[in-house]
């Protein structure tokens, strides 16, 4: 059973009398485990297709189950739960809470997850160490580098350990060597076991992934599996 | 979510904002502390009057000639003459009212008195000398006059302290002649300073034996009042029916709304000064309150700038994993939380207040004037700023709580 599985799925905004349409009928199927990367120019649905993977947003039509469930059988609070549960988000602009250390900005998932309160520390150290920030625990967000933030919302990404991992446009506000090291993170997670999904419009971070999906104004172009999959292990050792 | 993480992220929220949360809370601290003030003011001037009431004894019960008044034409000064020997005769029998200890008769009136120059105006009481005992003015120099002196109508005095400042400055009183309206009477006592007792300014007063009082200087042949002693305080209730029993048959009177007198205890007139003076109160804490108003605008004003701005903060946590209710609930706190602070300072400031007026007004209207803050007017303010951050944040927090975490995160 496909972990991610949508059929036909459509989303249309309407502004005024306007309409635009997203997503015209997309379909597809991921695997628990799969590192899948979604590409497109902008304007072609891919964030919009995050979101609603992510329970973000709902579709407007066609049908999208996760887990084997449709998710129009979820509840606004169900909704929330599996967000925090199974899900981790990482944004472009990293979404970190101003003024606030990196410990309690890794800690924030768990507020929402009834996790006993003593055991908190210790799994947001143990996040935190995941992406080599140890030393940076009791820092504020502001105090940190570019890519610094992003491995802190990466942290706080996986900290509930979550079965799949959305990342929207990770690197995007990263030169290319934090982002390097940023996509060695995700990388390393999906072997981990954590499904990665993850939007892109540069090539050459989507090689990072298993398998590449296109769209192209709110449909599907393409769904290509890569030959030749991008190594961060390789690429650190080659700079 | 626990509450006391709910809490803490409340708190969290407020911190980031300091300077705008103080501000923001300032209508509600001058709302809390004038309530404060305005009950710890009503309070203190209620204790004042009731001190003074109760004064003459909770056994004393007080007979007004007159009745009631039933409406604007109707008029129960009608019967200012009611109160004469015979009744204060009934009255004395065992037999009619076995709770009497003893009465005094009164005669009350205002007039001119001279000691060779001087001359001033003082509060003349006719009264038996049972009033030393009501009124605890035993002389401090000199002695009360006794029965057998008002049955024979001597000319005797006891004088205020004041009444002794004014006439005889430093020089000795004691034994000397002065002469009320036109007839001359003996000082036999001065009294110490008392204050007002009762609604009497004992200080500014001269006592004189009724009968006295009655022939030579009121002229007439009624009493303005009757004094009664119960035996004790419990017996006060039956006292009083007996007495209105007694004077009702003396007079007449089948219809107790056509009673030609007024009874009063100590603790009906403390009711009636309760009720007026918590009936002032009320009306101008309502007036305070208008602030309290204004505060929680101020406070839902803010909180909706607050969840504007935080935007992007909803709709991450809603990403993580909030629901509707985790927001609702942290928005809410917030202002709540926002108000009870403002209420605590409020009330700290209202309270040193209090005790500011109160050292003034000791100084300047009574020295009984007692600082009081009821532990009700705490919880009140409490209260009341805890249930205006819950109404004014209600709506911030709805609109917080409704925003998609998808929107929430898109706003720039």
């Amino acid at each position: 059973m496909p972990l991610i599985e949508i059929h036909n799925l459509e989303k249309t905004y309407i502004d005024g009398e306007t309409e635009t349409h997203a997503l015209s009928g997309v379909s597809f199927n991921i695997k628990e485990g799969e590192f899948v990367a979604i590409m497109g120019p902008s304007g072609s649905g891919k964030s919009t297709l995050l979101h609603i993977l992510g329970f973000l947003d709902k579709q407007s039509g066609g049908n999208y189950f996760f887990d084997g469930q449709s998710i129009d059988d979820y509840g606004e609070e169900k909704l929330a739960n599996v967000r925090n549960k199974k899900m981790g988000f990482i944004f472009q602009s990293f979404n970190l809470l101003p003024r606030t250390t990196v410990l309690n900005n890794v800690k924030l998932p768990l507020l929402y997850s009834g996790i006993k309160e003593n055991l908190w520390q210790a799994m947001a150290e143990k996040a935190i160490e995941q992406v080599g920030l140890t030393h940076r625990l009791n820092y504020e967000t502001s105090q940190l580098s570019g890519g610094e933030r992003q491995r802190v919302a990466i942290a706080r990404a996986l900290i509930n350990n979550p079965q799949v991992i959305f990342a929207d446009e990770p690197t995007g506000n990263l030169d290319s060597k934090s982002g390097g090291a940023v996509m060695e993170i995700i990388e390393a997670l999906n072997d981990n076991g954590h499904t990665i999904i993850l939007i892109t419009h540069e090539t050459y971070t989507a090689e990072y992934a298993e398998r590449i999906i296109t769209l192209k104004d709110g449909l599907l172009e393409s769904d290509k599996k890569v030959e030749q999959r991008r190594k961060g292990a390789a690429l650190s050792f080659a700079k | 979510m626990s509450s006391k993480n709910s809490f803490k992220t409340a708190i969290r929220g407020l911190k980031t904002n300091k300077s705008r949360s103080a501000l923001t809370i300032l209508g509600i601290i001058i709302g809390i502390s004038s309530i404060i003030l305005i009950m710890s003011l009503g309070k203190g001037a209620e204790e004042l009057i009731l001190s003074q009431v109760r004064g003459l004894g909770s056994a004393t019960i007080i007979i007004e000639p007159g009745r009631r008044t039933q409406g604007p034409s109707d008029f129960g000064s009608l019967f200012t003459d009611s109160l004469k020997d015979r009744e204060v005769e009934a009255l004395s029998k065992p037999s009619n009212a076995p709770g009497v200890e003893g009465l005094s008769p009164m005669v009350v009136l205002s007039t001119s008195v001279s000691f060779e120059n001087e001359v001033d105006s003082f509060m003349i009481l006719g009264a038996a000398p049972l009033i030393a005992d009501i009124v605890d003015v035993y002389p401090e120099t000199g002695q009360f006059f006794t029965d057998e002196q008002a049955q024979q109508l001597s000319a005797v005095a006891i004088i205020g302290s004041e009444v002794k400042e004014k006439l005889f400055g430093p020089s000795e009183a004691l034994n000397q002649n002065i002469k009320i309206k036109d007839k001359v009477f003996k000082i036999i006592g001065i009294s110490p300073k008392k204050g007002q007792v009762g609604m009497l300014d004992v200080d500014n007063s001269i006592i004189v034996p009724y009968t006295t009082a009655l022939k030579y200087l009121s002229g007439m042949n009624y009493y303005h009042q009757i004094l009664v002693k119960a035996k004790s305080e419990k017996i006060v209730p039956e006292t009083v029916q007996d007495i209105e029993a007694t004077l009702r048959e003396l007079h007449n009177i089948t219809d107790s709304t056509k009673d030609d007198f007024q009874v009063a205890t100590q603790e009906d007139i403390a009711q009636r000064v309760g009720t007026v003076t918590s009936v002032l109160t009320i009306f101008l804490a309502a007036i305070a309150a208008i602030s309290l108003v204004v505060g929680g605008i101020g406070i839902m004003n803010i909180m909706l700038v607050s969840v504007t701005e935080r935007t992007r903060e909803i709709g991450l946590r809603k990403a993580l994993g909030a629901t509707t209710k985790n927001i609702l609930t942290q928005f809410l706190l917030e202002s709540i939380i926002l108000t009870c602070l403002g209420g605590m300072v409020g009330i700290a400031l209202g309270v040193f207040f209090s005790f500011v007026a109160s050292l003034i007004l000791s100084r300047m209207v009574s020295s009984g004037w007692a600082f009081v803050i009821s532990p009700s007017a705490i919880a009140l303010g409490l209260g009341v700023s805890a249930f205006v951050g819950l109404v004014f944040g209600l709506y911030p927090a709805s609109q917080a709580s409704k925003k998609s975490p998808i929107e929430a995160l898109r706003y720039e």
